[in-house]
């Protein structure tokens, strides 16, 4: 089903990742459901405020209704509520959190700070160079160890970063200072970004083009203009980004080197 | 005030509910109460298993003192039932001694605890070593024949500071001058020396922010850094850390993290002192209690006795309480 | 104080409510003063132990919070709809008296720091220094002993302390806007680690030698100190006073269903709030003795690493606040239930209809708020088993609150609905909470909240049931109860242009952000969105909402003047103007220091109106059976 009916009305913001369709299609639902409910009820309610007002009935009923009805609407509002929670919530949760990507799927870090978003690419070898809080410093912002091999070839983009089309992107999140959030409205992702944990979201951008990630968490005075975006351009342009400027690839270090290269001593939560 | 309104069960029992309004009250109120410390003692958990490998200290506590004072507190909760039962049998200077006892009891476990554990535990040096200095402090950390147990491994070392040594090193001239004269430091051969006992954690942040200065932390270390391979210390000992006569050197540049052991040394010492201070300023608060149904209080046994017995119940079960607070926090923070 | 009343009643379990025997049935009128002509006017009116004196002044203070809480969002509002543009006037005032360089330009422009703090503290005071007090405060002390038939609370004192302490943390709070930093920052959420490292000495003009004791963020931890002690000392009084010194005759299941609700309100308080104790003596800790409770290891703030020994868990915090807030946001709901329920009843003439589903319902509210508090954090990382459970309990919480609104809309049918202002008010909150609820449930769900966490979608969600919700229940409250407080009666037709001007604004208001919240437009934006392009085409709704708001404090100012000329020059009202059934009818109006004038018993259920064969439409409680 594509009816986006109600989405559009309320300007929903154009989708542009392969799951956005199930959360705008959920959302739709819930949307005619409580519609639904709320016309029902408030024609009940417009109706009865005037049928039973003082000059039209001047005496109460002492036992009002006898009535079943309202056991129907809470069985249908139970009911709808577990399609909901069931049909929709689940699966997509579950698709968010348990089916990762594997091979194949880019990778990028995205580190928060106030008022500013840093992306880190691991570069053609594909692996997250070793960082320490002793090396950031304006120019390294997040503090990658230029004398580790697999670093040297690492990039980091700020404010700005950019993705290839169709192809599956896991983005882990951590923030060096104070919460953030990374929204991306267009994709119908979102996550905090929280210092001393590293948490990765993934999803298939399907649409070329700018588009702009939000800062959802209040940091500071600076928070409402921490805005980056990103670019979503054609595979060939960002596979020639990824090799381009980078010096000859180094012989690919262990793939574990990434997973131990997180936040040294910072423990996750 | 509220004499002029007289309210229904303040001291006879509802008869439907079998109870005085107080009585209902202060079991609410200990409800609340149990929220509250459910609150820091779940935090405690949540803090606990965060913690990485070797950074939850054991055995650093005085285990013979704290039973100590387990036994005072629970010695108390029986002497303040005592007073109320004088009560119930109105026999009033019975009443006062046990009351009197009670507050002494109390008072002895402040003293412990305020005079003697907390002092005790700010004299205390320790420095958590960064994970890449770990090998070079080795004879100190023991963690080879740690691994080889397959025990987690040590990260601080503790004791008595005896001194710093400082050096100007690469640091920025004048910002060095300043502090050598706001602290006003001899120079002995080349080093300027800051005496142990002059050490604050306000010295030690400003130390780090004196970037390239060199600085030596000389330590009188406690048993378990002097040999740690001994299998004695495999497992937190019930004794209190002894004071060995070994001396350590630790360099400043190895140091991620160093002071005495105030709250903010560390997460168990956060929790330590947070639960232990709110406990016992939850004594407090009982022993000023019992101070007034000791003196003006007690002008009510004459009027109207019953009610009298009636707020030294509730006072005995907010004690009670207290207690049972400490019984669940010693094992947590002295033994586990 | 002996109590010969007592053993009495402990003999015979004869009348508990029998009072002060010093107002004779016959000194009605005479009877105000009389009571206690020998108490200072200090003890009776400024440090008094009566319910209803502090019912009374809860209830000022917390409409006055409630006034400024107000003012403060219409500076945010000029903000967000005008970003940049200095204020009107009320700019170079507050530029005059100082609250520093960082907060307002001199022109009158309002800076981001500013609109910080206005955000957090326009949520905190409306919260804990307005609603509360007013629905908890005002309307339980008052009429909780009165209508079960009590001479007054079970602890006076306590009650009068409880009073005293919350006042004292409402100025400490409101006054932390003159500390230098000014007042909190971290929204009303306060989410550590911001939290813990903001307003630090030597930032936004605090001296660099400035005790961070004295800095606004940790006054707010404080000051919410005083207000949990407050409302733990109220919540004691009701629960016990519910359950003693209910008047012979007043089974449980002939409660009005208001003080059902404040007795589930007063568990929620007593239950929810103590861990939020803990979590703020422990922010306290962080901030003022540096440990790290909330901070991880390793934070590098602008630039410096952060001085802290690290180790702390940052979602600790976000747990035990949500842990209060959750309940918190339903005793803001339930309060206002009981009281619209009480004025349908009264203004259909009719009982309400399934009176035990509401009390059940309302009951079971209150054990499931207990479980929902991690819809908050759904994107903060979550399992699919607990994101799993969470959304169940949210959605599982939904149904009694159905059930809640359903049981009101049907009990309109077949009444002889008088539309009075009180009634106004009481119905137009039906499909306000209906809006404001139904909104709730997307969000019940977190793959939507990929979408709409943080956004005017959930701002409008909460304001619905708040504003044109509790807020509308709490004027109706007002406008019923006036009467027989004070004795007089509100001007009827100011009250209509208050309800109808009211009505349209807050639509006016909160509409229109469904819409930028769909558009993807976060809140605690202090240029209101001009940042971003997806926000571009939502701006212009801005200008409108700030309208509105400004609308609908030109329409507070005939209840303002009403409230205070009636209270003085009013009509006076009879003993039961609204041919009421419920006990605190029974009383002298005003009533006195001890309210009844005699024993009271009970005959019968709350909302007994139009009995079959009765002669007339209301059969009171405290009437013997003809
Ligand atoms: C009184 C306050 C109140 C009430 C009652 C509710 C009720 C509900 N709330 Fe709300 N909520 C808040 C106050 C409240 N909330 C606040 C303050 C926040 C934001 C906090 C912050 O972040 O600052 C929030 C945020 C919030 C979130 C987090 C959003 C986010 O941050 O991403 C969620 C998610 O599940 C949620 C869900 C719900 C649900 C499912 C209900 C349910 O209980 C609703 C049940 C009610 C109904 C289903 C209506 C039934 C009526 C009808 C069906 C009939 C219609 C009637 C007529 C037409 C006459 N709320
Ligand atoms: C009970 C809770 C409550 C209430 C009633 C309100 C009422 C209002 N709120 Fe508030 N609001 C919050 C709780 C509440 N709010 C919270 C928790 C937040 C989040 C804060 C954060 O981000 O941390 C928030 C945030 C918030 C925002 C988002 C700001 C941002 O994210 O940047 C906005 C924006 O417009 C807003 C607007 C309003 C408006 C226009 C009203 C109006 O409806 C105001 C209505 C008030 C009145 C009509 C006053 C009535 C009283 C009188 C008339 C007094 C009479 C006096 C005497 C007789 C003596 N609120
Ligand atoms: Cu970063 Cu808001
Ligand atoms: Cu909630």
């Amino acid at each position: 089903m594509q009816l986006a009916l109600i989405n559009e009305l309320l300007g929903i913001p154009p989708a542009a990742s392969e799951h956005a369709p199930l959360v705008d299609n959920m959302l739709e639902f819930a949307h005619w459901f409580m519609l639904v409910l709320f016309v029902g009820w408030f024609t009940y309610f417009v109706y009865a405020l005037w049928r039973f007002r003082k000059s039209k009935n001047p005496k109460a009923s002492y036992h009002g209704v006898k009535t079943k009805v309202s056991t129907h609407v809470e069985v249908g509002v139970v009911m709808i509520e577990a399609v909901l929670l069931l049909g929709f919530a689940l699966p997509i949760w579950s698709a968010r959190v348990n089916e990762f990507p594997g091979e194949g799927a880019v990778h990028v870090r995205a580190y928060g700070q106030q008022f500013l978003w840093n992306f880190w690419y691991p570069g053609p070898d594909g692996v997250f160079g070793k960082r320490s809080n002793e090396f950031v410093s304006g120019s390294n912002p997040v503090g990658l160890d230029k004398n580790d091999q697999a670093a040297k070839d690492d990039r980091v983009l700020a404010g700005a970063m950019r993705l290839p089309v169709n192809r599956a992107v896991i983005i882990e999140l951590t923030s060096k200072d104070v919460i953030h959030n990374a929204s991306f409205a267009n994709f119908r992702i979102a996550h905090d970004a929280i210092p001393g944990s590293l948490v990765p979201i993934w999803f298939t951008p399907n649409k070329l083009g700018d588009f702009e990630i939000i800062c959802g968490q209040l940091c500071g005075n600076g928070h409402y203009s921490m805005k980056a975006t990103v670019t979503i351009e054609p595979a060939a342009d960002f596979n020639a980004w990824v090799k381009g400027s980078a010096p000859a690839a180094p012989a690919a270090a262990p793939k574990t080197a990434a997973a131990t290269a997180g936040l040294d001593g910072g423990h996750s939560l | 005030m509220s004499a002029e309104v007289e309210i229904p069960y303040t001291v006879t029992a509802r008869p439907d509910t079998g109870l005085y309004s107080a009585k209902i009250g202060i079991w609410l109120f200990l409800a609340s109460e149990a929220m509250l410390f459910g609150g820091l003692f779940s935090s405690y958990l949540f803090l606990r298993m965060g913690a990485g490998p070797g950074l939850w200290p054991h055995g650093l506590l005085n285990v013979p003192v704290g039973t100590l004072n387990t036994a005072i507190l629970i010695l108390s909760s029986v002497t303040v039932v005592m007073a109320w039962a004088a009560l119930k049998m109105r026999q009033f200077s019975k009443y006062r001694r046990w009351m009197a006892t009670t507050i002494g009891l109390a008072l002895v476990f402040l003293g412990i605890k305020l005079i003697y554990e907390y002092p005790q535990k700010f004299g205390h040096f320790g420095a958590y070593i960064k994970p890449e200095a770990l090998a070079k402090y080795e004879p100190y950390l023991g963690n080879n024949y740690l691994a080889s147990k397959g025990l987690s491994r040590r990260v601080e070392i503790t004791g008595h500071l005896h001194s710093i040594h400082l050096e100007a090193g690469t640091a920025d001239k004048p910002k060095f001058e300043a502090f050598i004269k706001k602290h006003d430091l001899k120079e002995e051969h080349g080093v300027y020396v800051i005496e142990g006992k002059e050490y604050t954690s306000k010295i030690q942040k400003e130390l780090d922010s004196l970037k390239g200065s060199k600085a030596e932390y000389e330590v009188k270390l406690d048993a378990v850094n002097a040999d740690p391979t001994n299998p004695v210390y495999d497992s937190p000992s019930l004794w209190p850390a002894k004071l060995s006569d070994k001396e350590a050197k630790i360099d400043k540049a190895d140091i991620r993290w160093a002071g005495m052991f105030t709250p903010e040394h560390s997460s168990f010492f956060s929790v330590y002192f947070t639960i232990t201070g709110l406990h016992a300023l939850h004594i407090v608060g009982g022993v000023v209690v019992f101070l007034y149904f000791l003196g003006p209080g007690s002008a009510l046994y004459k009027r109207n006795p019953e009610h009298l017995a009636n707020r030294v119940e509730c006072a005995g079960l907010y004690w009670h309480f207290v207690d049972l607070v400490w019984i669940l926090a010693f094992p947590l923070f002295y033994l586990l | 104080m002996t109590n010969p009343a007592d053993d009495a009643s402990f003999a015979g379990g004869a009348a508990p409510a029998v009072t002060g025997r010093h107002h004779a049935p016959a000194e009605h009128g005479a009877h105000a003063g009389h009571a206690h002509d020998e108490l200072s006017f200090w003890r009776k009116y400024i440090f008094s132990v009566d319910h209803k004196v502090i019912g009374i002044q809860y209830l000022v203070t917390g409409l006055v919070f409630l006034l400024v809480g107000f003012s403060m969002m219409l500076l945010m509002r000029w903000q967000l709809a005008y970003p940049g543009q200095p204020i009107p006037v009320i700019g170079k005032l507050l530029h005059g008296i100082r609250i520093g360089e960082a907060f307002i330009t001199p022109d009158g422009a309002m800076k981001p720091d500013f609109y910080n703090s206005l955000g957090a503290m326009h949520g905190t005071l409306m919260v804990f220094l307005g609603v509360v007090p007013v629905a908890f405060g005002a309307f339980g002390n008052y009429l909780v002993p009165l209508m079960i038939g009590a001479p007054d609370m079970s602890f006076p004192k306590l009650n009068m302390m409880s009073y005293w302490t919350n006042f004292l943390g409402s100025v400490m709070m409101i006054s932390s806007f003159l500390l230098p930093g000014g007042a909190a920052k971290s929204g009303w959420t306060s989410y550590s680690p911001l939290a813990s490292i903001a307003d630090q000495p030597g930032t936004l003009g605090i001296p660099d030698a400035w005790p961070i004791l004295f800095t606004g963020q940790t006054w707010w931890i404080l000051s919410m100190v005083f207000m949990i002690t407050s409302s733990l000392l109220g919540s004691v009084n009701i629960i016990v006073t519910v359950v003693q010194l209910r008047a012979p005759g007043m089974t449980w299941m002939r409660l009005p269903v208001l003080v059902w609700v404040q007795f589930i309100t007063a568990y929620l308080l007593l239950l929810a709030f103590p861990p939020l104790e803990s979590a703020a003596i422990m922010q306290f800790m962080d901030r003022v003795f540096n440990t790290s409770f909330f901070s991880p290891e390793g934070l590098i703030v602008s630039g410096l690493p952060l001085e802290k020994g690290g180790g702390g868990s940052v979602l600790l915090w976000q747990h035990l606040f949500w842990f209060l807030a959750h309940p918190e946001v339903y005793v803001l709901i339930l309060p206002a239930i009981g009281i619209v329920a009480e004025i349908i009843a009264n203004n259909t003439r009719k009982p309400l209809w399934s009176y035990k589903s509401l009390v059940f319902s309302a009951a079971a509210v209150g054990v499931l708020s207990f479980m929902v508090w991690a819809h908050h954090m759904y994107l903060t990382g979550m399992g699919i088993k607990i994101a799993a459970f969470f959304q169940t309990t949210t959605v599982l919480i939904s149904i009694p609150s159905v059930v809640i609104v359903t049981a009101l809309l049907i009990s309109l049918w077949g009444g002889s609905i008088r539309f009075t202002v009180p009634m106004l008010f009481a119905v137009a909150f039906l499909p306000m909470f209906g809006i404001g609820g139904l909104t709730g449930i997307p969000l019940a769900f977190n793959s939507i909240s990929l979408l709409l966490h943080d956004t005017y979608y959930v701002i409008s969600h909460f304001h619905y049931v708040v504003a044109p919700g509790t807020i509308f229940a709490l004027f109706a409250g007002v406008y019923y109860w006036f009467p027989k407080a004070v004795g007089r009666k509100l001007n009827d037709f100011w009250g209509r242009v208050h309800f109808f001007g009211s009505f349209i604004c807050m639509n006016g208001i909160f509409m229109p952000m469904f819409l930028q919240g769909m558009g993807g437009m976060h809140r605690r934006w202090y240029d209101g969105g001009a940042t971003y392009e997806l926000a571009k085409p939502l701006l212009h709704y801005n200008v409108v909402i700030s309208w509105s708001a400004f609308g609908l404090l030109l329409f507070q100012i005939p209840f303002i003047i009403n409230f205070i000329y009636s209270a003085f020059k009013g009509p006076k009202a009879s003993d039961n103007p609204w041919h009421a059934t419920t006990l605190e009818w029974n009383t002298p109006t005003p009533p006195g220091h001890g309210n009844f004038t005699g024993p009271v018993t009970v005959y019968r259920g709350p909302n007994e109106y139009s009995v079959p064969g009765a002669a007339r439409d209301y059969s009171p409680q405290w009437e013997a059976k003809a």
